[in-house]
């Protein structure tokens, strides 16, 4: 399994934060452009979804796959939005995402008073017990 | 790191300590605003903030599905009550539409200890309660009003926090290319 990067939104758009650890091609634009262009594609996703489903979608937009990467998609209730590109072969992203959100964004960043919501994550534990998680998910899941 | 150890087990500690607490940054607020007015509203902004985040807890931790009536709405925070206050609040007074009502307790933790002054009986004691209700709604889209309409600290039989969905929020359009 490999995990190519993390992009983690709030409900007004704003990128909390980004990391990438097996990335090889880069898209050729600054951060913010490339933040924008994925926040933008996800929204659209979201509505196309909701719009074109033929039964009242329960969960929405979950995941999609291209010939060489899967991109898996997770909102929090709260509208925090977790985008995690791995290899096309990975299972059950939906479940680790999830708990990423729990065991990692609300225990490092929500009940972490240095960190104010809705902007960007500066936290170094987060950053620390993020990259953590996916290592050892990576090492778990091969 | 002692975080990790006891992560994700409910700590459980005394409501005197919790109250006592609370008691302490009332009477704080009370000498740096010496005015009631500011403090209700200092307290029901740090209400707003505890409940942006506290909404995030709970979630995480009831694994919550997407509310789809406000009497649904109404259980969840029935039992995040239980979850954070240990207090079961009665549900009543639903208006005809089915978008406004009231949480009923015979004891308020916050309160416990507590008596008002005669010329402070324009505080919102609890008014902490109110913003932590408003800020978590929020968070899951809803923006509601909360009220007190019934102290036991002003002398009524109980307390009744009143509820009203305003409306749905959505979410953020992403902003076009300039």
């Amino acid at each position: 399994m490999s995990i190519h990067n993390i992009y983690i939104f709030d409900r007004m758009g704003t990128l909390l934060y980004y990391m990438d650890w097996n990335r090889q091609k880069n898209s050729g634009m600054s951060k913010e452009e490339e933040a924008k262009l994925m926040y933008g594609m996800l929204f659209s996703i979201k509505s196309f979804v909701a719009k074109i489903s033929p039964h009242d979608p329960k969960r929405g937009f979950l995941c999609y796959k291209t010939n060489k990467y899967a991109l898996h998609y997770y909102e929090s209730l709260t509208g925090i939005k977790f985008v995690l590109n791995t290899n096309t072969s990975v299972k059950n992203v939906r479940d680790l995402l999830q708990q990423l959100y729990k065991d990692i964004y609300v225990e490092y960043v929500v009940k972490n008073t240095e960190c104010e919501m809705g902007q960007p994550i500066v936290s170094e534990l987060f950053k620390v017990k993020l990259d953590q998680f996916i290592k050892q998910q990576v090492k778990t899941l091969q | 790191m002692s975080r990790q150890s006891t992560r994700l087990d409910v700590k459980k500690v005394n409501s005197e300590l919790f109250t006592l607490t609370y008691g302490a940054i009332v009477s704080q607020l009370m000498k740096d605003y010496e005015n009631v007015e500011d403090v209700n509203k200092q307290l029901d902004r740090m209400g707003y903030n505890i409940g942006v985040r506290m909404v995030e807890d709970f979630l995480a931790r009831t694994n919550s599905a997407r509310c789809n009536d406000l009497r649904e709405t109404a259980d969840k925070i029935q039992y995040a009550f239980k979850m954070y206050l240990g207090i079961t609040p009665a549900l009543t007074n639903w208006s005809a539409a089915g978008d406004e009502f009231s949480l009923t307790f015979d004891s308020n933790p916050l309160t416990e200890f507590v008596e008002l002054p005669d010329n402070y009986q324009n505080l919102k004691y609890s008014n902490v309660l109110c913003g932590a209700l408003r800020g978590s709604c929020e968070m899951v889209q809803m923006d509601v009003s909360c009220w007190f309409a019934q102290d036991q600290l002003k002398g009524d039989l109980a307390t009744e926090l009143r509820i009203k969905f305003n409306k749905r929020l959505e979410d953020a359009i992403p902003a076009g290319e300039d």
